[in-house]
Order: structure tokens, then sequence, then C-alpha cells
């Protein structure tokens, strides 16, 4: 049937085209979506081709940043810790992951759907309270886990040592592997059982079924969630540089955050060093896409509900019991329990009789006491409140041209909003900081610089949540409204926008609390006066008081979980399936 | 009251092809009259409505509604959807599920050019609801209703503008067929007491028999026969129409010539020699394909006497309930009949067959229509 929609190109031969606000939304979403996909790229790449500008010398064009980057044995280092990095946190996490799915989806396991819930909890502590926390329980010197260990077995020996590469691969496997999980239950729920069963009923035994047919299917499935995984593990910052930076293991992030704050600060090293990442994250968030555009090949769903079917561990489903709550111990209890323990005392001390006695609520006053507090959660709340509502907004419009129209070139459009999902965030906010050092409209030092990178880093987010439920809206809904007489603008605010609100809630909700735990671009944009309740954790840390971010990070985290609460009950309200 | 003059509408396809979806589309619907596009899917007529309806726009061609004159490739004007005034149902109903009954049927007189008072649109608004029986579920949401009363709310809504002209895309083709049939009636009585001019889009044969003024039946982005129901049933023009409109047994023949009635013609035939009306005039010795239908084709027990008179032997059979399906073998070749389910001969025994001649049609063998 013919498929095409009320706006053609316009119009060949109506020669007097009235003005219609429609091309106006559309030429400023389009105008907004290309400027921040496109521009900060171009800069971070003509950067890195240029020495830095200091009073007395223009820049002039250089291959040197690149030459310095690659001719140093460093760089080497920086690439193959990188990788080393990645790699093990993107295995680790979605072995993890993958374990916790099967028990959850495939086993009767008892306490299931508790546990799905609980194990939903980390994604709302932000990274840079996670390493924190990992750092008082797994520290050489002070780290609970090894102070205990040592008190059991009567000796001085480092048990584990946070500060590693091993630790910093354990710390963010952690970190991302209810990532991991969510995504490996979406891969088991989506198999149809009748698939494996027409196996079993061919006379094909467990392993054959398994080589043959559950292998394969869910094999798209792994390589996307471990593509995932390690795109956000060669991107992650905090723990590279709490872990990291202090005994000298350094990552790309890392490096450039260094290569920024040191005097002269030499942005084109930082640049050359972010074109590298930029590369790899291309090349994993490439293949995702191609893979998950193969996905139709390998679609398992069938469409009608089916329950899978489920393995009986027998006496062993107390041992799985034990797992989950072991996870669960070392990702939400331990974690939580020694920010809370430590934000109850004057100085930072392990806990004994003596330090309970000593208990005190003095971190909490200083915190709320810090001049900086109000202004942070205003900034916080500002962005994040103003870059969600804004970002849902104009990739309604953006996505509505990609699924609704025939325009030509709606397709590089998806790319360019895409776009962004390639930068980490560090490399982000080096492009911006870049782009507004050279662009003299006012940005730079103030709170605005921190919304355009919020708005960028997130966009392809609201593309996303937009995109699924723009697709379920049928042609003919809007068709009808134009046929009633209503213009686009009528259209779009009366039908289309109120249909979208499934996933307009669930993105704005989304990236509210992204938006909120955002550090690795803010780190090189924000300015005195400007700062967010991120970078008050990192200034905290920095200045080694750790009882206070500890008072900061445990309201903090209760504060999160209280919005993701209400944000729930919001959607239930509005009927939102997708969490 | 809507004339459609060489109408082409192309769009480009899936991969990126040119798909000629409607070419030199003519015809007209004088007022008050129910038209029906018919034909398979792909056929053209859903692009042919929305181009009327200004949801397609056309390559070239000219639409007039009234005096209104809505496209014309030649003079430059295409007025968009929303300034055309017309009413349509679509075929999903496209009910908006986030607005309750009143709110979907109340939008068309919210949006327009010109606002009306609100007291103004609750009166239209119910007696339109009313009209289709549902102004007693003005505030419920329109996800709570059925098939049915969504169908008919679609109607509604596309009614409350008191438009010149209603389009109707394939409304009846979501419902249960219980449904659809009662929905057949209702449709025809609304539209009859309205008077409203009507362009109906279907590819169901019956449902356009039982509605239409007149049909045209459209293939390949083309008009093939445009006339009332009657016309397109028993005197198809050629074997694309004479399939698709019912279903016909097509028999091959040679002219061997004119019969002493003018328009019918003598024809030996695979099932023996018989007379038949000739669609165009035709030459001795021409080929020719016989449309017969199945239910004009008369058996009985007892010999027959007059014209396109023979014997067969029962092949086969399918009792059917209301009738029966026999399947005959005469002189070699087989056809099939429609009896009423009183006729019970055994398979294998003979039969005495009738074909009233008026009812034979004769069509010009075309070649690239398959038979059998």
């Amino acid at each position: 049937m013919p498929t095409t929609t009320l706006t053609r190109a316009p119009a060949a031969f109506a020669p007097r085209l009235a003005f219609d606000p429609k091309w106006l939304i559309i030429g400023v979403c389009v105008a907004v979506t290309v400027y921040l996909g496109i521009v900060p790229l171009g800069f971070l790449l003509w950067q890195s081709f240029f020495t830095p500008q200091t009073a007395a010398k223009a820049a002039q064009f250089t291959l040197g940043n690149y030459q310095r980057a690659y001719g140093s044995a460093e760089t080497w280092v920086l690439f193959w810790n990188s990788i080393q990095f990645a790699t093990g946190t993107a295995i680790l996490a979605f072995v993890l992951g993958t374990l916790l799915a099967w028990m959850n989806e495939r086993t009767n396991t008892p306490f299931k759907a508790l546990f799905f819930a609980l194990s939903l909890i980390p994604l709302v502590i932000p990274g840079i309270l996670f390493t924190v926390a990992w750092i008082l329980l797994g520290s050489p010197k002070i780290g609970l886990i090894n102070l205990a260990l040592q008190r059991l077995f009567g000796t001085d020996a480092v048990f584990f040592n946070v500060y590693s590469m091993g630790g910093m691969i354990w710390v963010d496997a952690l970190h991302y592997s209810p990532m991991a999980f969510l995504l490996m239950t979406a891969a088991f729920r989506a198999m149809d059982p009748a698939l494996e069963e027409s196996a079993v009923m061919s006379g094909a035994n467990v392993w054959q079924v398994v080589s043959k047919v559950t292998l394969p299917l869910v094999w798209p499935a792994v390589f996307a969630t471990l593509l995932i995984l390690f795109v956000r593990a060669i991107e992650s910052f905090e723990v590279p540089a709490l872990l990291g930076l202090p005994v000298g293991i350094r990552v790309f992030t890392s490096a450039i955050y260094q290569a920024v704050h040191r005097y002269p600060s030499q942005v084109g090293l930082a640049s050359s060093y972010a074109v590298t990442l930029l590369l790899l994250t291309t090349v994993g968030v490439y293949f995702q896409s191609v893979l998950s555009s193969r996905g139709n090949k390998y679609a398992t769903m069938t469409g009608k509900g089916f329950r899978p079917r489920q393995i009986d561990l027998g006496p062993w489903r107390y041992l799985a019991v034990a797992v989950f709550l072991l996870y669960f111990l070392l990702i939400v209890v331990l974690p939580f329990a020694v920010l809370l323990w430590s934000s109850f005392q004057k100085f930072y001390s392990v806990p004994s009789m003596e330090a309970i006695q000593r208990m005190t609520l003095e971190p909490y006053r200083t915190v709320l006491d810090h001049p900086g507090l109000a202004r942070s959660v205003w900034n916080s709340l500002l962005l994040a409140l103003g870059c969600a509502t804004i970002i849902m907004l104009v990739t309604s419009v953006i996505c509505w041209i990609v699924v609704k129209t025939k325009l030509p070139g709606r397709w590089l459009l998806d790319n360019i909003a895409s776009l962004p999902m390639v930068f980490p965030g560090i490399v982000l906010g080096l492009s911006i900081m870049i782009l507004y050092l050279y662009l003299p409209i006012g940005v730079y030092g103030t709170i605005w610089i921190l919304m355009i990178a919020y708005i960028t880093r997130f966009l392809p987010y609201g593309l996303r949540y937009n995109t699924t439920s723009m697709l379920q809206i049928h042609r003919e809904l809007e068709e009808s409204a134009a046929m009633s007489g209503a213009s686009w603008a009528t259209t779009f605010r009366r039908i289309i926008l109120p249909l979208l609100k499934p996933g307009l809630v669930a993105g704005w909700i989304y990236i509210m609390i992204v938006s909120i735990r955002e550090l690795s671009s803010s780190i090189l944009l924000y300015s005195p006066g400007n700062e967010v309740l991120s970078i008050l954790i990192w200034e905290l840390w920095e200045n080694g008081q750790y009882v206070e971010l500890s008072a900061l990070g445990v309201m903090f985290i209760v504060a999160l979980f209280v919005l993701v609460m209400i944000a729930q009950w919001i959607g239930t309200r509005f009927g939102i399936k997708e969490g | 009251m809507l004339t459609v003059t060489g109408l082409c509408t192309e769009y480009v396809g899936e991969h990126g092809q040119t798909i000629r979806a409607a070419q030199e589309v003519s015809f007209e619907v004088p007022q008050g009259k129910l038209f029906t596009l018919l034909g398979p899917s792909g056929c053209g007529k859903t692009t042919t409505l929305r181009s009327i309806a200004g949801l397609e726009r056309p390559r070239s061609g000219e639409i007039v509604v009234g005096d209104a004159v809505i496209f014309s490739s030649v003079r430059g004007v295409f007025v968009p959807p929303n300034r055309r005034g017309l009413g349509m149902v679509f075929q999903s109903y496209a009910i908006w599920p986030h607005m309750t009954v009143f709110d979907n049927a109340a939008f068309p007189l919210q949006v327009g050019k010109k606002r009306l008072p609100r007291q103004e649109i609750r009166t239209r608004v119910l007696r339109v609801l009313k009209v289709v029986a549902l102004d007693d579920m003005a505030d419920r949401e329109a996800t709570q209703l059925s098939g049915g009363q969504q169908q008919r709310l679609a109607l509604a809504r596309a009614l409350v503008m008191e438009p010149p002209l209603l389009l109707l895309d394939e409304p009846l083709s979501n419902l249960d067929a219980k449904l659809r049939e009662r929905m057949r009636f209702e449709l025809k009585r609304l539209q009859r007491e309205l008077g409203i001019t009507t362009v109906y889009v279907t590819h169901d044969q019956s449902e356009a028999l039982a509605l239409s003024h007149s049909i045209a039946v459209m293939n390949g982005g083309r008009i093939e026969q445009l006339g009332s129901p009657r016309e397109v049933y028993e005197r198809p023009r050629n074997q694309f129409v004479a399939d698709f409109v019912g279903s016909t047994n097509f028999v091959r023949g040679t002219v061997s010539g004119a019969d002493a009635v003018p328009g019918f013609y003598r024809i030996a035939s695979e099932v023996g020699n018989l007379k038949a009306r000739g669609v165009d005039s035709l030459k001795s010795g021409e080929e020719v394909v016989l449309s017969i239908r199945p239910e004009d084709i008369e058996l009985s027990e007892r010999r027959q006497d007059g014209e396109n008179t023979y014997e067969a032997t029962v092949d086969q059979k399918v009792f059917l309930g209301e009738f029966i399906d026999f399947q005959v073998k005469i002189g070699g070749r087989s056809v099939q009949s429609r009896a009423h389910p009183s006729l019970r001969t055994p398979v294998g025994e003979r039969l005495y067959v009738r074909i009233d001649p008026d009812k034979c049609v004769a069509l010009k063998a075309s070649g690239e229509w398959a038979y059998e």
C-alpha cells in the first residue's frame, strides 16, 4: 500500500506558500540538532591539528600533537591500559549480569521478583560515590575488607588492593553489571522456548540444543551486550581517575583530564588523545548498530505471550539465593553502609567501639552549611529539568521527521542526532570547552555551557525513547487530524505529543537522572560559581573531606532514590510500560 | 459533484523505485451518490482516494469538488488536506485513544478556520453522535468502544463538519463477518438518508455490489470498467473484471458466426456449441473466452429443451448449507455450477445443463489473463 505523508517536499507547484509555523518549528529543531551534533566534533578535529594559542603566539597548524601522542611509548601504554581495562570490565560485568539474568529468568530461584527490583537500585548510585565507597572498602590501608580479613586471619597482608588494574576492573564491572543484567534479561525474555522445544522434539540432546539453537540465537545479544559494556567502560572516568591516577595507571579518559588540568594546559595533546578514544568508541558503536540492524534476522520474538521453561535447580537454588545476596551485599549494602558509617564520623575512622561512641551529625551540618551546596543543588536541578525538557521536545520533532516523513536526507538527520552517542563524556566536555573558548558568545564560564553539553550528550537517549513511541503511532491517526481540518502545529500539539506521552515521560525521567549524576563532561566545563552536585562531591574528594563527602553522598543517593520512586509512581499513573 | 480527470499519482517505494499507483484515472460522482473504487490490493484504489483527500500529491490531473478546484496540475493548485473540508473514515478508524468519544467527534469543529461557540459545538456533536447511535456514550473513553462502535465514531467524526464529500477507505474490513454485514446495511441506510456524496474504497466485491450506485473496477492503477453494480457483474468488459467481481467459469471458444438476435453470436466452445452475448462486436473465426457464472449454469435431472442445453456428469460436489457446489463435466470440460441443496444427484451420475445465452458473455481473448 502507498506510503507517504501529508508533508511532501515543499510544494513544487503551490506558488503562494503562506508562512506556516510548521517550517519554523521544524527548522529550529533541525538546526539545533545539526549544530549540537556536528560542530563540537569539527572543532575537536580542528584543534588537534593546531598548537596551543597563547597571548604571545597565535595557533599554528601542526601534526605535532599526533606526532607527540603516537611517537611516545606513553600513548601505547595508555592504549594498552584502556583496552585492558575496558575488556576486563566488559567481560566481568557480562559474566555477572548474565549469571544473574539466567538465574532470574530461567531457574526457580526463590524470591526472584524481589531480586529483580533490588538489582536495579545500583543504577541510581552515581559512579563517583560508588567508587569512593569502594575505596573505603578496598583500599590497602583503610579498606574495611582488608581490615576485617586481617583481623580474621591475624596477619597484616593486603588481601585486596583497589588501587590496581584488577581493582579498577572490579569496581567498574560491579557498577555496570546491572546494565548487563537488564540487557541479558531482555535477551532471555525475547527467546521463545518453543524454538528450543522443537529442537528437543526433533531428537536433539541437551548439548545439541545449546550449541545448535540456543547459542546461535542469543549470540547477537551477547555480542551487542559486550560491545555496549566495552564502550561504557572505555568511556568511564570516575574509576580510572580516582583509582588509577594515584598509582599511575592511566587510561585515555584520565589522561585527557590530566592534560587539560596541567599548567600550561595541553589542549592539543588532549585533543589527539580524544580523537583516538573517539575512534575506539566509534568502532564499538558502529558494530553495535550493524548488529542491531541485522537484528531482524535473529528476531526471536513471536509477539505471542509465552512462559519460558524454567529449570528446577533443586537444592542448588539455595546457593542461587546466596549468590544473589552476596551480589546485593557487594553492590548496594556494603557501599551504602560504608558511606553511611563514614558520614557519622568527625574524622574518618574504621568501625570500632570508640568510633561508635564518637558518632556525630557534624558532617551533615558542615555539608548543609557549605556555601556551595544550595547553589549546586539549584544548578543540578535547573540543568536536569531544562535539558530533559528541551531534549524531549526537540527530539520529538526530529523523530517525527525521521519516522513519519519521506523527506530526503532524513536518515542523515537521524545519524546526526545519534552522533553524540559515540562521544565519551570527557571528550564531549573537551570539544565543547574548545568550541566556546574560541566562539565569543559569552557561554564559556557560565552554567549554559553545561546545559549545552548535557543536551548534546543526552540527545540520543531522547531520540531513542521518542522513536519507540513514535513508531507505534499509526499514520492514519495524524492523517485523520489533517482531514478534520487541523494544521500541522495543531496536529502535533493535540495528537502527536499526547500519543507520545509514555515515551516522553519515560525519557524525560531517565534524562533527569543521568544529568544529575553527570560528572565526566562537567569536570572540564564548570567554573567557580556554577558547580553542580557531582562536581561538589569531586571537590570534597580532592580536598580530602571524606566524611562531608559521605554525608552529601548519603543525602544524594536517598534523594535520587526518592526521585526514582516518584518517577515510578508517575510512570504507573501515566501507564508507562517501560521503566 | 466530484470530478476526477486524468489523475496520475506516483510514489517512491521501499527500494527507491517509482511506483505508478494511479494512471489516467477519470470519473465523476453525481450529487448524493455512492461511488465505489473496487480492486485487489495494490490496484491504486487507495491512492486515488488519498489523492482526493489531499494526503497524496498527484503528479498530474485535476480534482474538482462542487465548483472548487482542489487540485489541478495545469493551474498549479494544491489545496492541503486540512483546507479541503472533506470527511474521511480510515481503514484503522484512527480514533484518538487519548480522547473521549465526544472529544474525538468534536475535534474537527475545534481546529477549523472558523471557531464555533462551545454550545454550538456541543449541539452539533451530540446531533451527529445520535445519528450513529453513540449519543449515550459521549463521555466514554474512546478506547472502551467495540470495533463496530469505533467505526461509527469514525463516521460521526467525518460527518460532523457536514462535508460536501465523504471518503471511506475500507471502513468495514476490520470488522468480523457478522458485524460487517450489519454495518453494510447501516452504512447504506445512512448514506441514502443523508444523501451525502460518497467515495468508497474496498477490495470486497460483495460490499461494492451491495452499497454502490456505481462502481469503478481498478487494476494496475487503471480503471478497467465503470458502471452500475448490475452492469459490472452481468456484463464484465474483460476477463479481469469477470474474475474479480464474483466467481466465474472461463471457457475457450471460437466465433462461428453472428446469431439472428443482434449482439449475440454462435460459438464453438470446449463445452460444445453455444449462443452467447458479445461485449464487443466479434468476427467469425475470432478466439474468445466465455465467462459463465456458476449460478447461471442450471442443473436438472430431467432433460431440458431450448438453446444451450447439454448433458453432463457429476464430477464432485461440495455441500455449503445454503447451496451446493457441483463440479460437472460437459464434453470433457469441467465447470463449476451452483445449485439449490435439494438437488442430490450422486457423483458419477448424469445431469442435464442449461445456460441462459443472456448470462453467457463472450470476451475477446486477451491471452495474458490466466484462467482455470
